[in-house]
């Protein structure tokens, strides 16, 4: 039988099925951190059973970190709690920890790639929604739920129903001023926050075929802003080169073997999906969203449409705008360049290739919060670090920081913040504030100019 | 895990659509390391202003009162925090109809005792349209024969379950004590694929 990327990973980690019911469907990868880790690791204890399979679990600090001052005590007392806490649990159970002051410590869908714990044919999941980022290398990877984390704690497995498929084809070329995050946004916007629902996305043709690992990422990491359970993109050279060298990557013969095994996991030719989807690379343009859900997203060019139903009226008067207007110069007043959508240095260098020799706008401030510990060393590597600064920018330590704002990165109330996260929900950066989802490039640009601008329009 | 059978109650209308888990209890309030007392802060930002006065939202209306809270379309889109389940059953829900759930919350609906029954937009409508008219008319769930009435204005609805999922709900079974007892199928496929 023909079958997709999504199959051939699937069924070989499903050790059986449940009669009339889910799968259960074996882990390989396990990521933790302090937030949704805690209530999981009080079920062991409860229940007073041990870790399974403690070597197959990475953890990290990320949602709660400052970005100042790491060296230093945790300020707020709930967050040093909860980062203590995981301290404690993966000593107690054997957990390996990257955390505050580690040199591999960083948001955990940036340090699981980079790390070469991420490689194609891998299931793997997380307490966290963005765990669909590692399936840009071709491997199943999905959120879950604390009840979840504390099952795959005690038997590395989930119990979950097979979700249907669905193919996304975006074949042609893309204009040169378009990045992978204007791409997901575009297909985000044409199909709706619940279109993926009950599915799990391949992302296929030409444009993701071009396009890199980080950006891949970036795709894969908002499938789940469509409502899907996660997104894959086939393994080829590309995510080969990427996963070679990598610090938990095979090596040697070991990867060869791999690599000659990952190479059978692309889709066969003829296979079916329970739903298509094709797009015109050429349609697509820099895009930036309106209102609290990422799905509401325009080319910078068009205008808000108009909408009489209720939920998008709410939505347009907590953001302040109104249904038939251009964002196109509209003042801002805050841009944050981070997150794991958009927090790799593929990002801080497209960020700085905008902004060298340029000043950020005096009404704007902006922040830059690398992914990583590594990938903020390799800023600094590149002399990245010196052009944000002459330009005004605040270069941070790495962490979550103003995506979910748990932390003391916080936007005021009412203000407009261009962001490279995934998530423009109300109050979501900080109480009130306003999110407008954008590409690193545009948001760069935003802070220069200190308004919106289309950068495919300089 | 709690048993569910049989609850009769009334509901609580939350017409807004694409509810996200952030709204049902923002990221400040997910520092708790146990799974108590969130039920405060459910929906806080549209319940309360900073100086914690009540704002006009339905939870703060006291025409409607009871377990079921039914909601827009596409109910708990978002972040996968199981800290929105946990809101949602300590302040007293125990079932929530929508039109379209979320996949993650669903799954972590059910993992604490909460049912979430999916209708079809035009129920959802006629479900919004019995409340308005009597904000206390009740609902009836029963679980066993899949059934959702709302007997006064003639609505009945069978509503689909996973037959694992239903017979976890009716016992009360969590899904760790099932993997728990699969343990040696799962050592054995370690071992097969090695
Ligand atoms: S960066 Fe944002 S979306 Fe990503 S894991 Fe952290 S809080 Fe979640």
């Amino acid at each position: 039988m023909k079958k997709t990327l999504f199959d051939k990973v699937w069924d070989s980690h499903v050790v059986s099925s449940v009669e009339n019911g889910p799968d259960i469907l074996y882990i390989d990868k396990h990521l933790i951190h302090e937030v949704t880790s805690p209530q999981a690791f009080n079920v062991l204890e409860e229940k007073e059973i041990p870790l399974f399979r403690p070597n197959q679990v990475v953890a990290t600090a990320d949602h709660n970190v400052p970005t100042e001052n790491q060296h230093l005590p945790i300020q707020d007392a709930l967050s040093r709690k909860q980062v203590t806490q995981l301290s404690k649990n993966c000593e107690e159970y054997g957990v390996t920890l990257y955390g505050l002051g580690h040199p591999y410590q960083g948001i955990v869908h940036v340090i699981g790639p980079e790390l070469g714990v991420t490689q194609p044919g891998m299931t793997m999941v997380c307490g966290d929604s963005h765990t669909s980022t590692h399936g840009a290398f071709g491997t199943i990877a999905f959120g879950i739920g604390t009840s979840q984390v504390a099952q795959v704690f005690a038997s590395q497995c989930v119990l979950v129903a097979k979700p249907k498929s669905m193919r996304v084809t975006v074949s042609g070329d893309l204009h040169p001023d378009v990045q992978p995050k204007d791409v997901v946004l575009y297909i985000i916007a044409k199909l709706g926050t619940d279109a993926g629902t009950g599915y799990f996305v391949e992302f296929a043709g030409s444009v993701f075929e071009q396009m890199s690992m980080e950006g891949r990422m970036t795709v894969c990491n908002m499938s789940i802003e469509m409502g899907a359970r996660g997104g894959m993109i086939a393994p080829d050279q590309t995510t080969f080169d990427y996963v070679s060298g990598r610090e938990f990557a095979p090596k040697g013969e070991a990867l060869d073997q791999k690599i000659a095994y990952w190479k059978t996991l692309p889709t066969d030719d003829g296979a079916s999906f329970d739903l298509e989807h094709h797009f015109d690379a050429s349609d697509i343009r820099p895009m930036i969203t309106y209102g609290t859900n990422p799905g509401m997203g325009i080319k910078i060019s068009e205008t808000i449409p108009e909408s009489d139903d209720a939920s998008f009226i709410k939505s347009l008067h907590y953001m302040g705008l109104k249904a038939g207007s251009s964002l196109l110069h509209m003042p801002i007043s805050h841009v944050f360049i981070g997150s794991c959508t958009n927090s790799r240095i593929e990002d801080f260098r497209a960020a700085a290739q905008y902004v060298s020799g340029k000043q950020k706008s005096p009404d704007v401030s902006a922040l830059i919060v690398p992914g990583s510990q590594q990938v903020a060393k390799q800023i600094v590597a590149e002399g990245l670090d010196r052009v944000f600064e002459e330009a005004g920018f605040v270069l941070r330590q790495p962490g979550c920081s103003a995506c979910l704002a748990m932390n003391d990165d916080k936007i005021p109330a009412e203000a407009y913040c261009v962001s490279t996260s995934n998530r423009n929900f109300e109050g979501r950066q900080g109480q009130g504030a306003r999110t407008l989802l954008a590409s690193p490039v545009t948001a760069a640009a935003a802070a220069v100019a200190g308004k919106i601008v289309d950068v495919s329009q300089q | 895990m709690e048993k569910f059978e049989i609850l009769e109650s009334g509901m609580v209308p939350l017409t807004i659509e694409n509810v996200d888990t952030d709204q049902i209890i923002p990221a400040r309030f997910l520092k708790a390391t146990d799974r108590k007392g969130f039920g405060e802060n459910l929906f806080r930002d549209w319940r309360f202003t900073n100086d914690n006065q009540a704002k006009d939202f339905v939870l703060n209306n006291n025409a409607y009162s009871g377990k079921i809270l039914v909601a827009g379309n596409n109910f708990g889109c978002g972040s996968s925090r199981e800290h929105a389940a946990w809101a949602l059953a300590d302040y007293g829900f125990r079932v929530v109809v929508s039109s379209f759930f979320a996949d993650i919350f669903k799954g972590n609906a059910l993992n604490n005792g909460i049912l979430p029954i999916q209708v079809s937009p035009n129920e959802l409508q006629a479900i919004f349209t019995a409340i308005d008219s009597n904000p206390s008319t009740q609902a009836k769930v029963d679980l066993e024969t899949q059934q959702f009435r709302i007997d006064e204005a003639g609505i009945a609805i069978s509503f689909e379950i996973n037959a694992y999922k239903k017979m976890c709900m009716i016992n009360g079974y969590d899904d760790i004590d099932y993997l728990l007892s699969q343990k040696e199928a799962i050592i054995a496929f370690e071992q097969n694929r090695s």
